[in-house]
């Protein structure tokens, strides 16, 4: 696989959200507006990128029948020290961020990655699909966020296109309208993929 | 370098490896954040008090007060401009929230008239409860100028027969809001020094 493919593969082929159906929690829960998708997904990009780096690293070091609890120690160290700096040095960004940081570590996207990637693979191609896995997420977030906000609250990226004291459908800001958007998007997707073939 | 064999020694020492690693790796952040952090909440409360008692420039006193049943005490800094108390800012907290519990700054007049409610620490849901923040909603606006210290006064959600518009799907952080709110003002009244002695309840 060429190094293209390995950062590309990520973000349609084999999308973390669409196609592995992975990470379903922060999926479903945190897109009820598109900003707050993106935002998400930006956070596990980063913690994606590093977390894979670091366990394509220690991939020897670590025998074969330790290697969940070492990988899990390794991404909750990680997400604890991004959470801590950003409250520290960036306050703006823990403002709109804080919430989803120490979700990350529940996220199954980045111990998936790491099992099924980073502890198989080198260095650099570990950090290409680390990058392109978390810009698939979160291009998926941002799509099922700004689709719930459209539909959910008449808004997009916060911007109201409807009367500024109407509601949207509220149903669509609620969990149900989260797994009614998710499946309606997957089902978009495989149509599109079967009909490209 | 090959793969290490999963023996005890291995699986023992690697594991102890990581974790005394991830530990010296997180103390060292948080020494290194810890101050930064405090100076930011301290700012944060700062702000929040000149923006809940209107960029009140006299001297602050600040109280500790531990209501009956409660389990945190509520911090009140009364507001004194020549050696009158013209009112006060009120740290108070909730543990009714949605997200366990949320932490608000509450101002008063001397009569005990809400003057503006700021969100100091929150954690709730993204696009739901989080409406209590001023920038995502006016829920909170309109607890300005209402007053609890009021007799037959309830500071409650429509739902529970009180007077306060709920947040449409958010009736808990409504809830919690009030619950907060009217902590601060239990807490305002029992230390107000413009009430004469011996009048509370």
């Amino acid at each position: 696989m060429s190094k293209m493919q390995i950062l590309l593969k990520g973000i349609v082929k084999e999308n973390p959200t669409f196609v592995l159906v992975l990470g379903m929690c922060p999926s479903l829960g945190v897109t009820t507006s598109a900003i707050n998708g993106l935002g998400m997904g930006l956070a596990t990009t980063f913690v994606l990128l590093m977390s894979n780096i670091l366990i394509s690293m220690l991939k020897n070091f670590i025998p074969d029948k330790v290697r969940i609890p070492a990988f899990i120690v390794v991404i909750a160290t990680f997400v604890s020290i991004v959470d801590l700096l950003i409250q520290g040095f960036v306050p703006a960004l823990a403002e709109s961020l804080g919430l989803f940081i120490p979700l990350i570590v529940v996220n199954c996207i980045v111990l998936g990655r790491a099992e099924a990637f980073a502890s198989k693979n080198g260095v650099v191609d570990s950090a290409l699909d680390g990058i392109g896995m978390g810009l698939g997420f979160t291009c998926a977030l941002t799509l099922i966020g700004l689709c719930r906000e459209m539909l959910g609250t008449g808004s997009a990226f916060g911007y109201k296109f409807i009367a500024p004291a109407a509601d949207g459908i509220l149903v669509f800001v609620l969990a149900p309208g989260a797994f009614l958007v998710l499946g309606l998007l997957m089902a978009l997707i495989r149509y599109l993929q079967k009909a490209n073939k | 370098m090959a793969k290490k064999e999963s023996t005890l020694g291995t699986m023992i020492l690697s594991l102890l490896l990581i974790t005394a690693a991830a530990s010296a790796a997180l103390a060292g952040v948080y020494k290194m954040t810890e101050k930064s952090i405090i100076e930011v909440q301290n700012q944060k409360k700062q702000q929040a008090i000149q923006a809940v008692l209107h960029d009140f420039n006299g001297d602050l006193q600040r109280v500790g007060v531990l209501l009956d049943g409660d389990p945190d005490s509520v911090y009140v800094s009364l507001a004194y401009q020549q050696d009158q108390c013209v009112g006060a800012a009120v740290e108070t907290y909730t543990k009714k929230a949605f997200g366990g519990s949320f932490t608000l700054m509450v101002g008063f007049d001397a009569n005990g008239e809400i003057t503006g409610t700021e969100v100091i620490k929150m954690a709730e849901t993204p696009g739901l409860g989080d409406k209590i923040n001023k920038e995502k909603s006016d829920f909170s606006k309109q607890f300005v100028t209402m007053n609890p210290a009021e007799a037959n006064f309830d500071l409650k959600v429509k739902k529970d027969g009180g007077t306060v518009d709920a947040i449409t799907a958010a009736t808990i952080s409504s809830r919690a809001y009030c619950d907060a709110v009217n902590r601060a003002a239990k807490a305002f009244d029992a230390v107000n020094p413009n009430k004469q002695g011996g009048d509370n309840e």
